[in-house]
């Protein structure tokens, strides 16, 4: 593959790009610049939320995925799937043309990845209901989240409930199940179908756990255009497809991902907040205040949490609606049985899976800091405000820089020039102390060539 | 000579919506000068009393910051009625705050108490009629006779 790696599962295809800094306009942690006109991402900024993939115009951010092909290294394939791929259909497509289709892709085997969430409910109202524990608590589902706190909000870095993610828990149950079943841990090939760029970096690369059940992950879009494809051509369910005999789904279960998917079923006062900028904004209030009283924080990166998933295809306010219509069914008993209840339950491996729910302290890993010494962050820090009061404060982004004051901390870092500044260019034109040719081949320099022609 | 910034914002009386704005800049920069997160939090949360109370008890005033490798110091300083007697103001749940600021969640007389609580020095001066001045220091290591 040619191009730049981006940050994880996020990557940058260079010769597509038109570095045109709509990306750089919508990062919340402000991770990325232009330069030689393409978007240059500072990697241990960005906490995959996939703002800058939902707005790029063509195509030049893609999600890294693994090929599809490595299922077939497996003698068992399993799909883990989570309930917003369902949630992508309107009702006529039903559960087992879904799964139908994914068998035929090559799957043997599909598990739902809410069937996690069972097991972490009790364990993280357990800990949401101790006495001496740090408030508020804030789960530790989103990935995207997490690593905005360690890299934007260290201060809250042990509020974070350390317990594994339902996908996680799910992977670990399905992988045991199979070796019970006498299944070599070799043969067995666990990929979860997944709805963002931050699931994909959260397993690469766990944050406070060491590896991960899941052997690979495909993206939701690609899945998605292959259940299309194949419902428009008239293929219809076989009927010996199903999903796997199990305990059914309850309502909760299955609206976990939704947004108060969390916070609905949390002993205390629990507050539901999605997309990333209501999460920051609430987050510095917090930084401000002695917040105490609330008990409980589920926080989540996109808009309608996972159901705005940015690999997700459907409108995100279809989905939520289907499924919540789905948990209605389910809670009225008036679902079209698609879980035969043979009493097979997640729960029936429960001691094993408690053993492993903890995961590691999230470590903080502020982005925010000019420099380690402070005595030097002090001297940058003087340098910036300094800078600021040449600057027009009117963040246009023309220097390449997101906002007048990340430039200035970019030229304090030693990675910008204040003449990138278009304000500063026509000031120091005027005076004679640049010459047009120059602030040209500085205009250049961040834009491009091409852009100039 | 020991490096140093200051910071300089305005708070209006009354102006509730804005309230938390310069303790909110202040935690900017201590978080961007690598200031332990401790000492941030606590920081904050004084000025942020500091700040609600020129809100909600004077009419203008001014909150400096300044800070060099060793302490910040924040100094609070607004036009207002005064304190007349300050021992009282500090204590627990002392407020003369009006039905009207208890309605937005203020007046439980916590506010100076837990500045001092949350700073390592605090000075107030107050003069009846004019204004009154708030003093908070905060070391970033533990100094030897504390
Ligand atoms: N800047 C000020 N100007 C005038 N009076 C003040 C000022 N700050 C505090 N006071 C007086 O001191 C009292 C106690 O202040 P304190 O901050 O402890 O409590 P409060 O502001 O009344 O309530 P709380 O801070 O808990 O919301 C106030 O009720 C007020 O009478
Ligand atoms: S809300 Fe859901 S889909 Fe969005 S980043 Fe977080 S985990 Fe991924
Ligand atoms: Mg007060």
């Amino acid at each position: 593959m040619t191009g730049e790696v981006f940050h994880h599962a996020l990557k940058f295809r260079t010769e597509v790009c038109i570095g045109c800094s709509h990306c750089m306009n919508v990062c919340p942690t402000r991770a990325i610049r232009i330069q030689g006109g393409k978007a240059m991402l500072i990697g241990d900024r960005c906490v995959d939320c996939g703002k800058c993939y939902n707005v790029c115009p063509v195509g030049a951010i893609i999600v890294e995925q693994d090929d599809f092909r490595r299922i077939f290294d497996y003698k068992y394939r399993v799909a883990l799937i989570p309930n917003v791929l369902l949630g992508q259909f309107p009702e006529i497509v039903s559960i087992s043309q879904i799964c139908s289709v994914l068998m035929g892709m090559g799957f043997t085997h599909i598990f739902e990845v809410e069937h996690g969430t069972r097991l972490l409910k009790d364990a993280m109202g357990k800990i949401v209901g101790e006495k001496d524990r740090k408030r508020p608590l804030i789960s530790s589902f989103c990935p995207a989240i997490v690593r905005l706190i360690q890299v934007r909000f260290p201060m809250f870095a042990d509020n974070i409930i350390l317990l594994k993610t339902p996908l996680d828990v799910s992977a670990a149950y399905y992988k045991k199940k199979l070796l019970d079943q006498g299944a070599a841990p070799e043969q067995i090939g666990v990929f979860y179908i997944t709805p963002c760029a931050a699931k994909i970096a959260a397993i690469k690369s766990p944050v406070g756990e060491e590896g991960s059940s899941i052997t690979g992950v495909i993206n939701m879009d690609f899945i998605y255009n292959k259940i299309y494809t194949s419902v428009k051509q008239g293929h219809k369910a076989e009927k010996s497809c199903s999903l796997p005999a199990m305990e059914r789904l309850g309502a909760g279960e299955m609206l976990w991902t939704l947004t108060e998917g969390e916070s609905q079923q949390m002993p205390g006062r629990a507050l539901a907040i999605d997309e990333i900028s209501n999460v920051i904004e609430f987050l510095e209030m917090m930084e401000n205040e002695e917040v105490t009283d609330i008990d409980f924080l589920e926080l989540r990166a996109c808009d309608q949490s996972c159901a705005g998933g940015i690999l997700t295809s459907g409108n995100r306010f279809f989905t939520v609606e289907r499924l919540r219509k789905r948990a209605q069914l389910v809670e009225s008993g008036a679902d079209e049985m698609l879980y035969q209840n043979r009493g097979e339950s997640i729960a029936d491996l429960a001691g094993y899976l408690r053993a492993q729910l903890s995961v590691d302290r999230v470590k903080p890993r502020s982005m925010d800091k000019l420099d380690e010494d402070m005595g030097k962050a002090l001297t940058k820090m003087r340098r910036v405000q300094e800078i600021m009061n040449s600057l027009p404060h009117v963040d246009c982004g023309i220097c390449g820089s997101p906002t007048c004051n990340a430039l200035a901390e970019d030229i304090v870092q030693g990675e910008a020039d204040i003449r990138q500044c278009i304000y500063v260019q026509k000031k120091m034109e005027q005076q004679g102390e640049l010459p047009c040719a120059e602030s040209m081949e500085i205009m250049k320099a961040i834009w491009g060539e091409k852009k100039f022609e | 000579m020991s490096e140093k910034v200051g910071v300089e914002y305005n708070v209006d009386g009354g102006n509730f919506t804005r309230a938390g704005y310069a303790s909110s800049e202040i935690k900017k920069i201590l978080k961007k000068l690598n200031v332990d997160m401790g000492i941030i939090k606590r920081t904050v949360v004084a000025t942020y009393e500091g700040e609600v109370n020129i809100v909600a008890h004077a009419y203008s005033g001014t909150i400096y910051a300044d800070i060099d490798t060793e302490r910040v110091r924040i100094v609070l300083r607004d036009e207002g009625p005064g304190i007349p007697d300050i021992e009282q103001a500090m204590e627990e749940g002392f407020s003369t705050a009006s039905s009207q600021v208890r309605e937005m969640g203020f007046g439980a007389g916590m506010g100076l108490p837990n500045m001092k609580k949350n700073a390592d020095v605090m000075n107030i001066s107050s003069e009846v009629g004019k204004g009154t001045t708030v003093e908070i220091i905060l070391y970033f290591k533990q100094i030897a006779s504390s």
